[in-house]
């Protein structure tokens, strides 16, 4: 998705980390919904069949991603995301805090 | 069995009334977000409850144990929206920081596109409320012994007296305590049957060792083996393709979710509630195949040589109820189906499947009754969100920024609300009683017109700036009529006749390409007129950093 580019004028302050910011946070969605799509769409339905060949513990492989392996993928997905923006948040100093700094 | 029915409901009720009591408000601002002031766990387990419909907990399962590994499309559809939701909306959303989806949209775009996302809003969760009704009344017809049509009766009051009592802090700590009712009902039936059959208490584990077993059985009685990829569903792969898209931008543009991440006090915290919400939602999610297999396992075991004159005793009670149907003249049961038109030996809604669990595996009473507490609780918070919304969009969005223009007194404004719930729950009543297809069909309706008007005008509202008003109502329009018209054409609703599917695109699925159709329309028409004023790309920008500036 393409985007304006923001130019700060001289009166306002740096506002430069900005665009680095939203570069860092649109590499991890994209990393993120990559392996989104790998798994779900790409192991659960479009590769089901061949993966089905493949068996473990009684389970076709295809259809333990479609029905469980998607699902536990998803669930670490969100908590990576969260945990990884933290992070980018410190570094750029923009996380909410409270008078003492602590997270809020 | 009935008095362990009673004995549930009536305890549940009890505790839902009490908190939504304790916690009731008067100022609008605590009634639709409950003043930003609710925990992230807290949040997390409101929002699974909300989320968990009746098409959760009753549908699912019995649609995948008739499906097999088709009805996946309904568990990596309805979790994988959750990582859309997180990744790509809540955060922006939470915060910009208002009331309403529609509010949003107002401030984005326009007030035009706020009253079309207002008035999509109220179509998207009020077909979903006739889904929560229908499965309301799956639960009253066959634990009280209603004739269905009363049962769905019953129910829509039941949800109604429910819903207009608290606002959204009332329904949050409410949603918490049906989160614990409705997965200690799911989890417990699952994690017995898992001892019993598969020898080891983990359900997720188990069902692998028993469906080449379930495979050969469902062969036996005339229906596809479970395990067997593109069975399900006639459109195959093209369609199944469709259907989990669909299910997963519809549950990232679904009004009465997005509304909760507006809840959480700081940005971090939407972050975090979405975490917790899908990590909720994955429990029962990741039982519901198990409890198809196995309930399927067990049903078909019993069938195995039953006779018209010596049938399982679960079947009578159901049969009665109007859920089952017994075909056998013959006597002997040699095929079984869910669907009435292919004249199987025996008939099984899917809806009743969850519910008849514990009878079908043989599971001591107290455990059914719990069952059906679970799904009422189902129902009812799912139900309660969806009326906030209606609610929230005809008195806020609608009443007081259009009609009255920002006139209209507090008090006025929650008297319109309430008066679009009710409407909205009598109209639900007419439906309900005449669905156009099961719980989780009727849902999935809802999520396909969600899918192609909201979730795409969000996206790009939030993702790209020169994205203008001209173009947001232009895609939203264009999706919807896209989207319903397909629908319409296809299945048997409003009296039109059903047609055949085109494309092996099934009504289900349309919500994928009515999406991109909304994308391609709001781009297209977005770069032909003039970009949004200079305050509107502002505030796009401002919502990308969860603080302006560096806190040093």
């Amino acid at each position: 998705m393409s985007d304006a580019t923001h130019e700060s004028t001289a009166e306002e302050p740096d506002n430069s980390w900005r665009q680095r910011y939203w570069k860092k946070n649109v590499r991890v969605l994209v990393v993120l919904l990559t392996i989104w799509a790998v798994v779900s769409l790409g192991c659960g339905v479009l590769f089901i069949e061949p993966l089905n060949t493949i068996e473990i513990l009684g389970f076709p492989l295809g259809l333990w991603f479609a029905q469980q392996g998607s699902v536990y993928t998803f669930v670490i997905l969100i908590l990576v995301y969260a945990l990884w923006m933290d992070r980018i948040d410190d570094e750029f100093g923009v996380a909410e805090r409270n008078e003492d700094g602590g997270r809020l | 069995m009935q008095f362990w029915t009673f004995f549930f409901l009536i305890l549940t009720f009890g505790i839902y009334i009490y908190i939504a009591w304790r916690s009731r408000v008067k100022e609008t601002k605590e009634f639709y977000v409950a003043s930003q002031g609710v925990p992230t766990v807290a949040n997390g387990a409101a929002v699974a409850a909300d989320w968990m419909s009746a098409a959760s907990f009753i549908g699912m399962a019995g649609m995948i144990a008739f499906l097999g590994s088709d009805g996946s499309v309904y568990i990596m559809g309805w979790t994988g929206g959750y990582v859309l939701l997180a990744l790509l909306l809540a955060p922006y959303l939470r915060k910009w920081g208002k009331f309403t989806v529609p509010e949003f949209v107002g401030d984005r775009y326009s007030d035009t596109v706020r009253v079309v996302a207002a008035i999509s809003a109220i179509v998207v969760s009020f077909t979903y409320v006739v889904g929560q009704m229908t499965g309301g009344g799956v639960v009253f017809a066959r634990f009280l012994g209603l004739e269905s049509h009363w049962a769905v009766i019953v129910a829509a009051v039941v949800i109604f007296f429910y819903a207009v009592l608290g606002g959204m802090k009332g329904i949050t700590y409410t949603q918490v305590a049906q989160y614990i009712v409705l997965i200690t009902a799911y989890l417990i039936p699952a994690v017995a049957v898992s001892q019993t059959i598969g020898g080891f208490p983990v359900p997720q584990v188990t069902y692998g060792t028993i469906l080449a077993e379930l495979d050969a059985l469902r062969v036996e009685f005339g229906l596809d083996e479970f395990t067997q990829a593109f069975a399900g569903r006639e459109g195959g792969m093209i369609d199944v393709f469709l259907v989990t898209a669909s299910l997963m931008l519809g549950t990232a543009g679904l009004p009465h979710v997005i509304i909760r991440f507006y809840t959480t006090k700081t940005v971090r915290g939407a972050r975090f509630s979405a975490f917790w919400a899908l990590f909720f939602i994955a429990l029962l999610y990741l039982t519901a195949p198990a409890v198809g297999a196995f309930t399927m396992l067990n049903l078909l075991r019993g069938a195995e040589g039953s006779t018209a004159d010596d049938l399982p005793g679960w079947i009578e009670p159901w049969q009665e109820a109007g859920y089952v149907e017994l075909n056998a003249e013959d006597g002997v049961i040699q095929s079984v189906n869910n669907d009435a038109a292919s004249g199987a030996d025996l008939i099984v809604s899917n809806d009743i499947l969850v519910l008849a669990s514990p009878e079908i595996g043989g599971l001591p009473a107290p455990i059914i009754g719990l069952m059906a507490a679970g799904g009422m609780a189902a129902a009812l918070s799912t139900a309660a969100g969806l009326l906030l919304v209606i609610s929230s969009a005809a008195s806020h969005d609608i009443y007081y920024r259009m009609i009255s223009k920002e006139k209209a007194s507090e008090k006025t404004q929650m008297l319109v609300g309430r008066l679009a719930m009710t409407a909205a729950v009598l109209v639900a009543i007419i439906a309900g009683l005449n669905p156009p297809a099961f719980v989780a069909q009727v849902v999935a309706f809802a999520f396909g017109l969600a899918a192609s008007t909201f979730f795409p005008i969000l996206i790009l509202g939030i993702f790209w700036k020169k994205a203008n008003a001209k173009g947001a109502a232009a895609g939203m329009l264009t999706g919807l009529l896209f989207t319903s018209t397909y629908m319409i054409y296809t299945l048997e609703v409003f009296g039109t006749s059903a047609n055949d599917h085109l494309f092996n695109i099934s009504p289900e699925g349309i919500g994928a390409i009515g999406a991109v159709v909304n994308f391609t329309v709001t781009i297209v028409v977005s770069n032909l007129t003039k970009p949004p004023s200079q305050e509107v790309q502002e505030m796009v920008e401002e919502i990308r950093y969860p603080q302006a500036q560096k806190v040093q």
